[in-house]
């Protein structure tokens, strides 16, 4: 506590103030338009999702193909309390705890099995709890198959805004605390970790645990903000959407997640009219990244502003 | 009685053509550790090429089936070549998101250049039913289970009896001794991935004749079940690709006919877990001890 007023906490505590302030003078001077909003909230939405999937994969270790499994939770809790219970702005935060809760259950159940596989194996056997997830919501009545929920829109790009701000400290400070490195020593080198005296297991649950339900914040803001969700918009192909945010973002880096999605969203636009042109780039682009660059953009690397004043010292430096 | 027996005969047709999918998963993966995630599109693009053969050259059956093998064969060792060889020392989670790219792209570039819908296969073979007793059987069906037979029997010939199924042994239990042995290991990997390719062509054909529609998306979820047939029979074991093969197709058409073909992919998905977790081995596998 002692150290929260440091001069790095305060300057990012500035650029989330001024980054808000900018967006909202711009949203009002009609700079960003309607259209522009909606890429907006779709960025903002990507970004909770990397950052959620980075803390399995990149934090600790565990490779998971089924993310889009708890984002379609999230969605259908928000989009099920908006049309049967209550709604409005009380019914969307009402959804995202639901989903929150039901995320949490069902990540645990998931977990405790398969978190004692590895690596290629962990990954199908993710992928086929997703699907089976996303199979049982198809099959239920209340979330009307597969035809989906049509709903109002209740989610505005304020609130995406601040939930992209509460999950980055909440998976940034978790990164950094005692279990969050410990759950860096499961992803450096188990057995080694496990010699040391941590569970491994209980930390690779906790940090499942935790990636699921920041998914389905992320599934429950979707719901509110783009009218329709259906069961087949969460596919497992949604998760290896949000795999090559992370990827591409670098493995372990937040900051390079907030990159990624960001610029994998306005590709996304750009190439919108062009679906099957957007597919063959993106395959492309894994491929090509894999290749070349396996760690990413940045790699484990954050853009810090401690780095930033680093780099800028030892400029002046070299000027004197 | 009768209704039992119907659905198995329809449950081994889809079964032989999910074998043989994962036959090409599980020699892959024994060679190399790599889950071969392009593989259900290697499938997809078989049965493009024999959709291209029979209608724009006008052959028959069977020279599109081999035309198919071997341009999916050609494919094959064309992406291992580009995309995986560059990775032989990654870890395995890169190359799997590398398979996945080379899915996408392979999915992306068919529609892009064949249309996104669904083509319709021709009936290049005539398709009689015969009835024994009450239940039927196409010829189809026939002649999908003895192609999916042969090509069994010719595999198991070829990995237990050849030089070259030899080196490909080698190169699955150890590629460092077998290369100090003068295994040229390489071309092995390419050789494997030709034939894994050519039996995932040889199953796309059967699938365009057996359902008559074919679609550039066609290939990912027979994909996934196949890889469930694989881990589920034992991954790297080639008798045990076969029997998994045989049984998801067995399974998935059981549900489907008694309970509701909504939740068919769930109960396959289902049984993937639970072998994973009482037996991740596989039903043929040894548990292999990891040493520190």
């Amino acid at each position: 506590m002692k150290n929260w007023m440091k001069k790095e906490n305060l300057l990012w505590l500035g650029l989330i103030v001024l980054s808000y302030a900018v967006l909202n003078i711009l949203i009002s001077a009609g700079i960003i338009n309607n259209v522009y909003k909606t890429v907006l909230m779709t960025i903002g939405i990507n970004i909770i999702l990397a950052i959620s999937l980075n803390l399995i994969i990149g934090i600790t270790g565990q490779f998971s193909l089924g993310h889009a499994g708890f984002m379609i939770i999230g969605a259908y809790s928000c989009g099920v309390m908006l049309k049967s219970f209550v709604s409005g702005v009380p019914g969307v935060f009402l959804g995202i705890i639901a989903g929150m809760v039901i995320s949490a259950f069902v990540a645990l159940v998931v977990a405790i099995p398969t978190l004692r596989l590895r690596g290629d194996y962990l990954a199908i056997a993710t992928l086929g709890f997703g699907e089976i997830i996303r199979i049982v919501i198809l099959n239920m009545k209340i979330t009307n198959g597969a035809a989906g929920l049509i709903l109002p829109k209740a989610v505005s790009w304020h609130m995406i805004f601040w939930a992209v701000v509460i999950c980055t400290i909440v998976v940034v400070n978790f990164g950094r605390s005692a279990h969050g490195r410990a759950c860096i020593s499961v992803r450096e080198d188990e057995i080694a970790a496990e010699a040391m005296g941590i569970n491994t297991t209980q930390y690779k649950i906790l940090a499942f645990v935790l990636g699921a339900m920041i998914a389905s914040v992320a599934g429950a803001l979707y719901a509110g903000a783009f009218y329709v969700i259906k069961p087949d918009m969460f596919t497992y192909s949604k998760s290896i959407d949000i795999l090559v945010l992370v990827v591409f973002g670098g493995m372990g880096s937040i900051t390079g997640s907030f990159i990624s999605s960001t610029l994998v969203s306005l590709l996304n636009t750009v190439l919108q009219q062009f679906s099957s042109v957007r597919m063959i780039v993106y395959g492309l682009a894994l491929v090509v990244i894999m290749v070349f660059r396996p760690s990413g953009l940045l790699g484990r690397k954050e853009l810090t502003f401690s780095g930033l004043l680093k780099v800028l010292k030892k400029g002046k430096g070299a000027a004197q | 009685m009768t209704q039992f027996l119907q659905q198995m005969i329809n449950g081994l047709s889809l079964g032989s053509i999910y074998a043989l999918v994962a036959l090409g998963y599980t020699m892959v993966y024994g060679i190399i550790k790599l889950i071969n995630f392009a593989h259900g599109d290697i499938y997809m693009l078989g049965a493009y090429i024999g959709f291209i053969v029979t209608t724009k050259l006008g052959l028959g059956f069977f020279p599109a089936l081999v035309i198919s093998m071997a341009g999916c064969a050609l494919i094959g060792v064309t992406i291992e070549r580009i995309a995986y060889k560059p990775l032989r020392n990654a870890t395995r989670i890169t190359a799997l998101i590398t398979a996945i790219g080379v899915s996408y792209f392979l999915e992306a570039g068919t529609q892009r250049v064949m249309g996104a819908g669904v083509q319709t296969f021709p009936n290049v073979l005539a398709n009689e039913t015969i009835m024994f007793g009450d239940v039927r059987i196409s010829t189809q069906q026939i002649v999908i289970f003895s192609v999916t037979i042969v090509l069994m029997v010719a595999l198991t010939f070829l990995v237990n009896k050849t030089k070259v199924g030899r080196a490909m042994r080698a190169v699955s239990v150890d590629p460092d001794a077998a290369r100090l042995m003068g295994v040229n290991v390489d071309a092995t990997i390419s050789f494997t991935f030709a034939i894994g390719s050519a039996l995932a062509g040889a199953a796309g054909v059967l699938v365009g004749l057996y359902y008559n529609s074919i679609n550039p998306l066609m290939g990912m979820l027979p994909g996934i079940k196949a890889f469930i047939a694989a881990v589920f029979g034992g991954i790297g074991i080639i008798p045990g690709a076969m029997l998994g093969g045989f049984f998801i197709g067995v399974v998935e058409t059981l549900v489907a006919g008694y309970w509701s073909s909504l939740w068919k992919d769930a109960v396959v998905y289902l049984i993937l877990i639970v072998i994973l977790i009482v037996k991740p081995a596989g039903l043929l596998g040894k548990n292999v001890k990891e040493k520190v």
